[in-house]
């Protein structure tokens, strides 16, 4: 076993991991507050412009890991430090630096307290949601997913925005440890099985893992260990209730994060299903079945909801719902769909989160009560709301058509009484945003503050901007980015359809 | 044969929106883009005329969307006689709104002018879709493109009428034709349309009467019972935006949709071996004298005149369904007849409103002889609608009872033959309340919207022209019908 093996020569993605933290650290010692902030906000151009290089560079359709780097780590656990990437994690990797940037533009100088900190947690925050993405051993991954948990506390806690942050800060920090528990547990039994099964060390290397058989009995442990996992995570209705907190309460730049990234469903696709193959084909509709009431759950309060920040929580519940609908499918366009949709909500509900963000700063609520007639007086706010909100829906034209109908076809074909029932969940999701547009934005205005009101600032446009031409470039042309899940995703499907048995 | 004409057809009214977009300081120039924009494309179209008449069909592709499906275009004759039927009549729409427009004391006409070309650049594209996705994503734009003009007025009436509006239109599509597209591809593979028929010979009935009635449930645009009525609270919109979305563009698109996955997606043979046939003849009956049934009890114009397109757009589903070829070319031919006759009652209705403030039957007394420019259209495009010689409303009345006795269907004779008499009757009693009723003596209401800014008793001539040129097209069908049968000839092939 090499010391190294990155086919790049560079260690591209560890470097991705890195820059954030060498920012993080780099800031304290700037000058001043402004240059502090130009640091972060350079470092995560960076970032970007180094993830879109990887994802040039990716070559979709080779079926094994590229840009990998694997180092022996703690040899007497058997940890390694093993990264690359796929066709499901790709993508993720420049998304989640898109999801920073974002972040860091919603509130760029509104921070006075402590703003190093601030900014240090931001960058953190995407170095482990990074980290998380690149992961192929277990225990680097749990490290990761534990990690992100204190940036986003401190930034709940400390640079919250609401009265109840203090609550809403413990309530994610309670919901997350208790998540990840069942998890360790299960990582932990892989780890023994897969040393039992070589007559070795434990080894909690994912390629390792993936070519150990597993007894269904195991595989049932496991795969529901990392379903409460991912569904807390996600949230999955009955999980959810830190979310609405967490949206509320927390900075906006929190909110971009929590409903862009879906790590959940990311963690169904990389671990649950493929560790776990024959359980997720005799059980996954059960978590295809909790996706649906979520998609329906998530849209009925939605659609009662007059706080615009509590009714993006919702609506995150019910994407993910839909997303689990498209995963557990276990049908290559299904999947892709469930993919592409989170590819979806990474540009269009971080763009109504930052919408959201602009709008408490205007307002200094979300209220549906402080709007109506939006239109007339913030017409750049409202075309971008209009845009982010339709690609929500799934309107043909954006990013969101695609993605449902390719998780539909995977779900008709292969969950059709689930799928019919989530068709009504999708008819929520048009009600409550055409209801909510309908009354902040359109008809005469309803106050002063309405008709004052300042519309997109530069700097604020430019990001709306971008994520516009991305839902509508991505609308009309979503081919290639199905291309490039296509060989991991047939991967995945036939390891479902085989069993652990087959991969002997 | 491969051709880019398709593209530049459905490209013109995009470019004219963008146009008038940034002209919309200046009015003239803002007026003669859109006038010029509705020309031009009837132009451009025009040019397709020669290969479609001869039986060929136009293929483009506009972009690779997923693996299996593109967002393509395909003209046939039955996409060639509606996106052309549509252009015409925004040429003469977009005319008479000028004048209307100012009569009414209007605003945000830019707004206006905008959104109907980009409904008419969705309209075009839904005619000339290749494959079920691009149509189901034009029609959803129609849908976008056409709120800002039902909602034009902007206060409750507008608000609640746009919401309903919404909710028929997403509701139905997101429900139930989203998954028939879906359901359809999981059977027969593929999206794209077939003359004859897109399912495998073996292929199970029962999904694929599912996928059908899905069909028909999820394009409420076709105003069928029970999701019509979206269409007569529509009516709060300014007339040219009724006469031109609401008697020609949307409710012929959704009528085009049903007759498109009638005959391009299931076939007319596999219609008729899944008894689907009867069973949408029996819905479009149902709509047809429910409507009819309504229509008579309207006072409002407008409100007739919406019930009368409910009824209509469903003798043209019936005649299709008939599934016998006169009864098809019946029900393609009333496509174009139907909406020239409807819009000239629809001009004649905005003229009477500009003139005289009235849009109620029982205010009409006196009005015909006062104004035979408006009221004679009127009369003309009222007998096209019940269908009398010799106007062109004849020419599908005949084809469809030829159609239905062909067909065996008695029943459906005797629905034409009633609903002819109840549509003779709630149209006859206008033209009668016109001319042969004694002036009534009462001052006529004010305009709802608008004071007016014509002076009374004179009808702008930009109005005018496009009224009395609509009624003699209503005449001329019926007396010259040669090259409409031709067209709808080759569809019902």
């Amino acid at each position: 076993m090499s010391a190294i093996e990155s086919s790049a020569g560079f260690p591209v993605l560890t470097a991705l991991v890195l820059l954030p933290v060498a920012a993080a650290l780099a800031l304290q010692l700037a000058p001043t507050d402004r240059w502090a902030s130009r640091l972060a906000l350079g470092a995560m151009v960076a970032e970007l412009i180094i993830a879109i290089g990887v994802l040039l560079g990716f070559r979709p359709e080779l079926a094994q890991t590229q840009f990998a780097e694997r180092v022996e780590w703690i040899p007497t656990v058997g940890a390694v430090y093993h990264v690359g990437v796929d066709g499901l994690s790709v993508l993720f990797v420049p998304l989640t630096a898109l999801v920073a940037i974002l972040a860091l533009v919603s509130s760029w100088r509104a921070v006075r307290f402590h703003p190093r900190g601030f900014l240090a947690s931001l960058l953190l925050l995407e170095a482990t949601a990074v980290g998380i993405f690149v992961s192929l051993d277990l225990l680097l991954f749990f490290l990761f997913w534990e990690a992100m948990l204190v940036p986003t506390y401190a930034l709940i806690r400390i640079w919250g925005v609401g009265p109840e942050r203090q609550v809403a800060a413990g309530k994610y920090a309670m919901y997350m440890l208790v998540g990840s528990a069942p998890m360790l547990v299960a990582i932990a039994l892989l780890g023994i099985n897969a040393g039992n099964a070589a007559m070795g060390g434990y080894t909690f290397d994912l390629p390792t893992l993936l070519s150990t058989p597993v007894p269904l009995a195991l595989q049932a442990i496991v795969f529901f260990a990392f379903a409460f996992s991912f569904a807390v995570k996600s949230p999955l209705f009955p999980f959810h209730s830190w979310l609405p907190g967490a949206l509320l309460e927390g900075p906006a730049g929190v909110a971009i994060f929590l409903v862009g990234l879906k790590l959940g469903i990311y963690g169904f696709l990389r671990f649950a299903i493929p560790l776990a193959p024959d359980a997720a084909r005799e059980w996954g509709w059960i978590i295809a079945a909790l996706g649906v009431v979520s998609l329906l759950y998530g849209g009925l309060v939605a659609l009662t909801q007059p706080n615009l920040r509590r009714l993006l929580a919702f609506a995150a519940l019910a994407h993910v719902g839909l997303a689990t609908l498209g995963v557990f499918s276990l049908d290559q366009r299904g999947m892709q769909g469930a993919l592409l949709l989170m590819v979806n909500v990474a540009i269009s509900a971080t763009g109504l989160a930052l919408l959201a963000g602009a709008l408490h700063a205007r307002f200094g609520t979300t209220e549906l009560t402080a709007f109506g007639g939006l239109a007339r007086y913030a017409p750049r706010l409202t075309a971008a709301f209009l845009v982010f909100g339709l690609a929500g829906i799934g309107l043909p034209g954006t990013s969101g058509f695609p993605a449902e109908l390719l998780v539909f076809i995977g779900a008709f074909r292969s969950l059709p009484w689930l799928a019919v029932i989530a068709l009504l969940g999708t008819v929520l999701g048009a009600a409550y945003f055409l209801a909510y547009f309908m009354r902040a934005f359109l008809g005469p205005a309803s106050s002063d503050a309405v008709r004052a009101v300042r519309d997109l600032q530069p700097r604020e446009a430019a990001a709306a901007a971008v994520l516009a031409i991305a839902i509508l470039a991505i609308g009309a042309f979503p081919g290639p980015l199905v291309d490039m899940t296509d060989t991991s995703m047939r991967a995945l499907v036939q390891r479902v359809a085989d069993g652990t048995a087959g991969a002997r | 044969m491969e051709t880019a004409v398709p593209l530049v057809a459905v490209a013109v009214p995009l470019a004219g929106a963008a146009a008038i977009t940034l002209a919309r300081g200046a009015p003239r120039l803002r007026d003669a883009l859109s006038v010029g924009t509705a020309g031009l494309q009837l132009l451009v179209l025009l040019t397709l005329a020669p290969a479609i008449f001869a039986g060929g069909t136009l293929e483009v592709t506009l972009l690779p969307f997923l693996p299996q499906v593109a967002i393509a275009f395909r003209v046939d004759a039955l996409g060639y006689l509606f996106a052309t039927t549509a252009s015409f009549l925004w040429l003469l729409t977009a005319t008479y709104a000028l004048g209307y427009m100012r009569a009414m004391g209007e605003n945000h006409l830019a707004r206006f002018h905008v959104f109907v070309a980009l409904a008419l650049a969705s309209t075009t594209a839904v005619a000339f879709s290749a494959n079920l996705v691009t149509m189901y994503l034009f029609y959803e734009a129609l849908t976008l493109a056409t709120y800002p003009l039902v909602t034009h007025h902007g206060d409750a009436a507008a608000a609640t009428a746009g919401r309903r509006y919404l909710a028929y239109h997403f509701g139905t599509s997101i429900a139930f034709f989203l998954p028939a597209i879906i359901l359809t591809y999981l059977l027969a593979g593929t999206f794209d349309f077939m003359p004859g028929g897109v399912f495998p010979a073996g292929a199970a009935a029962l999904p694929q009467v599912v996928a059908y009635v899905l069909f028909l449930a999820g394009i409420a645009k076709a105003a069928m019972v029970p999701f019509h009525s979206w269409l007569p609270s529509a009516m709060v919109a300014p007339t040219p935006v009724s006469a031109l979305l609401h008697a020609v563009a949307v409710v012929n698109a959704g009528v085009f949709c049903v007759l498109r996955v009638m005959l391009d997606v299931y076939g007319q043979a596999r219609l008729a071996e899944l008894h689907l046939g009867v069973g949408t003849a029996v819905v479009a009956s149902l709509t047809i004298l429910l409507a009819s049934f309504y229509a008579l009890r309207m006072d409002q114009l407008k409100a007739v005149l919406a019930y009368s397109t409910i009824a209509q757009l469903s003798y043209m589903i019936l005649g299709v369904a008939l599934l016998v070829p006169s009864g098809t070319i019946g029900g393609i031919v009333h496509l174009a007849i139907h909406s020239f006759a409807k819009i000239t009652l629809f001009f004649a209705v905005g003229a009477l409103l500009v003139v005289s403030g009235r849009t109620r039957v029982s205010e009409l007394g006196g009005l015909g002889p006062r104004w035979p420019w408006i009221m004679g259209p009127f009369a003309i495009g009222a007998l096209g609608i019940v269908g009398i010689p010799p106007t062109g409303g004849f020419i599908t009345k005949w084809y469809l009872v030829v159609g239905s006795i062909q067909a065996g269907q008695l029943a459906v004779f005797g629905v034409l033959l009633l609903s002819t008499l109840l549509t003779a009757f709630y149209y006859l009693r206008i033209v009668r309340a016109a001319f042969f009723s004694a002036p009534s003596g009462e001052k006529p209401p004010p305009a709802e919207h608008g004071p007016l800014v014509a002076e009374p008793g004179k009808l702008p001539l930009s109005m005018q022209v496009p009224l009395v040129i609509a009624a003699a097209l209503s005449l001329a069908f019926g007396l010259y019908p040669a090259f409409l049968l031709h067209l709808a000839g080759l569809v019902a092939r």
